[in-house]
């Protein structure tokens, strides 16, 4: 399953767990059965649907550009890390 | 490491650009002249913070020669919402607010009215003549104090944000973040050796030569052209778009030459400005930048107050490390901590790591980013304290850095883990260079080094190629040139067709010809557009060799292509003689490609710096400087060589003499060049460069951006020189004479 990392500041949303394994195919549907397993933690994570202003997504290490709709193995780590600029 | 095999990427051919720039020739903003061209000039806020009670425009309107006056009530009504600009979002009432105040000026600076008139002196005058009544606010100026509990607030219903979830409470700071990896505590726990220390750095501008400018006209059929200095001309079309709630279909943006940027030219200031005097007017307007505005009303990069401890064990190894980040944003949210804070501890392995990131609000103008935004800052914090655990472990500092290096695996405190990296190969590179192993002689002075990090991002780019009969290839694309990109995107569709870089003409167009292409940025271009290069010339590759199917009867896909020529059987044809028989085989050829590439690989970059201190007066001279960087792939060597010494020579002036000087009222003191010092050629040594190649297997030709990471470690660097030079730890930037005299002194007490 596609292991998605907990923000330190959401991890009371967890239980205190730092990664929780999850099911799904997209991001999009693994943050919808991470809500499951942790109640309250999609509307930190979305704003409308959407990923916040300000949050992105890495999968695999990578910022992904297709948000929710980017694909995930089962072997994905999924990150939630603060939108960087660069000059 | 990067495959050598190459025709023509790894050259070093002249640049496409290069006669017109040195004939003066090339077109920049300050060069547009259009039929009936107004001139506008921006009136700004005396105050640090204040509230706008009444403007009043009439005796400027009256002045002969005054076309059309505006203030924030200009502004067409728009709804708040989140925009998108490429590489970073905002509110749209920040964007708004910061073009022309709104209610508060925030900074002194701010933008309040704009006045277009016959000639730029008129509109000085007449801008001179509008009354603006303002109630003088407490105003705050740095991080910390910003954060004490009552505090003056810059925005009155801002609450902190933790993850998407803002306190009840208003507040200086719009976001905390916090990333953890391992146990912290356990880690210092561990470690028999720990130094904690409190850096400070103050606010730097990106010192571009050439001030901001735009020229809009708003024709009558409702289109809006815009002619500016800019890294990103679709970030201005949208933003334009946005703030004066127009379709982007409406908006038609053309990047002019820009004479420099790093970071801080990809907002607007001026082109919805102009854009409204133009409407008002009904003719084109002009508005250049003096360099007070520049200093004041542009974004320069944060000031910050960070803390960093570390520990490691008697045997090298760093167990953990905790850093306190808070950056000045200026007066809108959005500074640099984040990319700091997921760059402060990049260069290491650390089991255990804690950082805490603030996000905070004072009344100077809101920053932007400047070449690896926020990670500068950070470096000079973890690379001192790394410099001083190497001495007390009495390791050699390269070594110790070896010892502790990130490679291929190691996880970030931000989480994810690193592909293949160059981190170690830059330190082997620095311990090996003669630099490093020459001896330094000499009464007070002394050696120091440093590494740093930046990710690179990738995003959009487009890309269009066409074939001409005598076998050149038009190459259309919209990243900005800003050092040298045309030159190495046009050679990546040059090696693909195996035809010489100068046969490829890159033309750098407005948003109505090419595809969307982000900013000229986060060391992308070379990478992303590159890319886009690449995948053009790789169509117009399949297109021809289907000529050449047709020329000889037989299946495309029986037709191969190397080094310029297509292939079947005995037959052959090349790239050239094709292209001249393009209207006989079934009319011309047109590559396209767009992207929005995976594989984006983060540089590092490393400093050894020689300097020499005055005791008298602590000046330091810079004695002898190397910059070592991983490129990746270099495609043009000397561009790659040029980025780095730029990026060491803006680090430098960082280190030792840059900095916005407040005066009590808060308004900058040394707003210009002259006040400003940034290094020039009588202050700095010869830079060496040393280009290390891992290629980057996430790009074709292996290429990571290398635009940013070399400004990184200098001020690190130069700290840890001075300090063997002079004995003193200086942990506050800039370390300007005077600071360095007052440490020597405080020293001998």
């Amino acid at each position: 399953m596609p292991a998605v990392f907990i923000p330190a500041l959401l991890e009371p949303l967890a239980g205190g767990r730092r990664v929780v394994p999850v099911e799904g195919a997209t991001v999009g549907e693994a943050i919808d059965n991470l809500e499951r397993a942790c109640p309250g933690i999609r509307e930190r994570l979305l704003d409308g649907g959407r990923l916040r202003a300000g949050v992105s997504v890495a999968v695999d290490g990578e910022i992904a550009a297709g948000g929710l709709r980017e694909p995930v193995s089962p072997s994905s780590e999924i990150h939630f890390v603060v939108a960087i600029r660069g000059g | 490491m990067s495959r050598q095999d190459y025709t023509v990427v790894g050259t070093r051919p002249i640049r496409p650009d290069g006669v017109d720039k040195v004939t003066g020739r090339a077109l920049y903003g300050a060069d547009v002249r259009l039929a009936g061209l107004l001139e506008g000039y921006v009136l700004r806020s005396p105050h640090a913070h204040a509230r706008i009670l009444r403007i009043d425009t009439s005796k400027a309107e009256a002045l002969p020669g005054v076309k059309a006056v505006i203030t924030a009530a200009d502004l067409p009504p728009a709804e708040d919402r989140i925009i998108d600009l490429g590489e970073g979002a905002m509110p749209l009432s920040y964007i708004r607010g910061n073009v022309l105040a709104q209610g508060k000026v925030l900074y002194k600076g701010h933008a309040v009215a704009a006045v277009a008139a016959v000639n730029a002196h008129v509109a000085q005058e007449a801008a001179e003549l509008i009354e603006v009544d303002y109630e003088p606010l407490p105003f705050v100026l740095t991080a910390r104090e910003a954060m004490q509990e009552g505090a003056p607030l810059v925005l009155e219903d801002l609450k902190t944000k933790e993850f998407g979830k803002p306190s009840g409470k208003v507040s200086n700071v719009a976001e905390h973040f916090r990333w953890t990896l391992g146990d912290v505590e356990q880690g210092f726990a561990e470690a028999e050796v720990i130094v904690e220390r409190e850096y400070h750095t103050t606010t730097v501008h990106q010192g571009y030569i050439e001030p901001q400018n735009a020229t809009a006209f708003w024709n009558q059929d409702g289109r809006v052209e815009i002619w500016s200095s800019t890294q990103g001309a679709f970030v201005v079309r949208d933003s334009v778009a946005a703030v004066l709630n127009l379709p982007v279909s409406k908006v038609r943006a053309t990047p002019m030459e820009i004479g420099g940027g790093f970071g801080g030219k990809i907002r607007v200031y001026l082109e919805p400005v102009a854009a409204l005097l133009s409407r008002k007017s009904g003719r084109p307007v002009k508005i250049v930048m003096p360099r007070r505005d520049v200093f004041e009303g542009t974004g320069p990069t944060p000031g910050t107050y960070i803390r960093v401890k570390m520990g490691a064990r008697k045997d090298g190894r760093i167990v953990a490390a905790e850093a306190w980040m808070a950056y000045e944003a200026g007066a809108y949210p959005g500074g640099m901590v984040a990319s700091g804070a997921m760059c402060i501890f990049a260069a290491y392995d650390i089991p255990n790591v804690a950082i805490d990131g603030f996000d905070v609000q004072v009344n100077k103008p809101s920053t932007s980013a400047y070449r690896a935004p926020g990670a500068t800052q950070a470096a000079f914090a973890a690379e001192s304290v790394v410099d001083e655990l190497a001495g007390k472990l009495g390791m050699d500092p390269i070594d110790f850095r070896l010892r502790n290096a990130a490679r291929e695996g190691t996880r970030r405190a931000d989480g994810p883990k690193y592909r293949r990296i160059g981190c170690v190969e830059v330190l082997e590179a620095m311990k090996n260079h003669p630099h490093y192993t020459a001896p330094l002689e000499g009464p007070n002075r002394g050696r120091g080094v440093a590494v740093g990090f930046w990710f690179n991002v990738g995003l959009s780019s487009s890309c269009t190629l066409s074939v001409n009969p005598d076998g050149t290839v038009n190459l259309v694309e919209g990243s900005t040139d800003i050092g040298g990109t045309r030159a190495s995107i046009a050679m990546q569709a040059a090696e693909v067709l195996g035809i010489a870089a100068g046969d490829v003409r890159p033309n750098v167009v407005d948003t109505d010809l090419v595809g969307y292409t982000a900013v000229t940025g986060g060391s992308r271009t070379t990478f992303a557009t590159g890319w886009a290069a690449y995948e053009a010339a790789q169509d117009v590759v399949r297109q021809m060799a289907a000529r050449a199917a047709r020329l000889w009867d037989v299946e495309a896909g029986q037709v191969t292509f190397e080094r310029g020529v297509f292939r079947h059987g005995e037959r052959s044809i090349s790239f050239k003689e094709l292209a001249a028989r393009l209207d006989e085989t079934g009319g011309p050829v047109m590559g396209r490609a767009t992207v929005n590439p995976r594989g984006v690989g983060g540089s590092f970059a490393g400093a050894i710096a020689d300097v020499e201190v005055d005791p008298e007066t602590g000046k330091t001279t810079v004695l002898r400087f190397t910059s070592v960087q991983d490129a990746g792939k270099a495609v043009h060597p000397g561009y790659v060589e040029g980025q780095m010494q730029g990026g060491s020579a803006q680090g430098i002036g960082w280190a030792l003499n840059e900095e916005y000087f407040m005066s009590p009222e808060g308004a900058m003191l040394n707003a210009s060049f002259l006040d400003y010092r940034i290094p020039t050629t009588l202050d700095l040594p010869m830079i060496d460069t040393v280009i290390v190649e891992v290629a980057n297997p996430g790009h074709p030709f292996g290429v990571r951006g290398v635009g940013e990471a070399n400004i990184v470690p200098p001020p690190a660097a130069l700290a840890n020189a001075i300090y063997r030079a002079a004995g003193v730890r200086m942990r506050r930037l800039p370390m300007k004479p005077s600071a360095i005299l007052e440490a020597i002194r405080a020293q001998r007490e």
